[in-house]
């Protein structure tokens, strides 16, 4: 599955899609861009007349461009040919620098572990000026269904 | 391995994930990973990663699927253990 098939294969739209464009992607890896949206209607309130990116954006962010493409390429990989869902599971990220309204991101991903169904990547985003805004470790499991509980 | 040992090597382990700590304080071989421990899927995966590496042996998918209380674990781990 090339990089454009596995964007088509996300299940998120506007204005909770958090993927521009796919860099590269292996059984190892992926690199992803972003450029918040000034628009985004979480900025009117994070912070009041100071808007900043939620930490929890960042996370998603990460989340979207490392763990669900990553997944979707490695399951799509496999015998069954089926790309799966991820369903996130733990999070523990550190956050550098902020992130304001308008920032393009990149996020690269490496793979610590895919086994039983589980997938565990250090992530980290850089901004345009390659420093590092935020970095840790995301896990999640690849599921068939998309609400299973 | 003497079973009492296995056993207390695998509380160590599970004693990482585990949500209910009064339940791990009556840890024995009848304890359900995810029932008593509420350990979730994802954990449990990270349990079975554990165990390869304190036990090292390798446990395949379908020993994965069947590792869901003490017991089970045990007798998959000693399994493992004589095929060395």
């Amino acid at each position: 599955m090339n990089k454009e098939e596995i964007l088509t294969h996300l299940p998120y739209s506007k204005p909770f899609l958090f993927v521009d464009e796919l860099l590269s992607i292996d059984e190892n890896g992926s690199v992803g861009t972003y450029t918040y949206d000034k628009n985004l209607d979480f900025y009117k309130g994070h912070f009041k007349d100071n808007p900043v990116t939620p930490g929890v954006i960042l996370t998603e962010t990460m989340a979207q461009i490392g763990l669900v493409c990553l997944g979707i390429f490695l399951t799509a990989t496999t015998s069954s040919g089926l790309p799966g869902h991820v369903m996130l599971t733990s999070t523990a990220i550190d956050f550098m620098k902020p992130v304001f309204p308008g920032e393009k991101v990149t996020v690269t991903t490496e793979k610590v572990y895919f086994r039983f169904k589980k997938l565990h990547c250090k992530v980290q985003m850089t901004n345009a000026a390659g420093d590092v805004v935020c970095k840790g470790t995301i896990s999640g499991m690849v599921t068939n269904k998309m609400n299973a509980e | 391995m003497d079973r009492s040992v296995l056993l207390s090597k695998l509380k160590v382990i599970v004693a990482n994930y585990s949500h209910d700590k009064d339940a791990l304080e009556y840890f024995n071989e009848s304890t359900d990973f995810i029932k008593d421990l509420k350990i979730n899927s994802a954990n449990l995966v990270d349990v079975v990663l554990d165990v390869e590496e304190e036990f090292d042996i390798e446990i395949d998918n379908l020993s994965m699927e069947r590792m869901v209380n003490v017991s089970a674990a045990m007798e998959i781990i000693s399994d493992k253990l004589k095929e060395k």
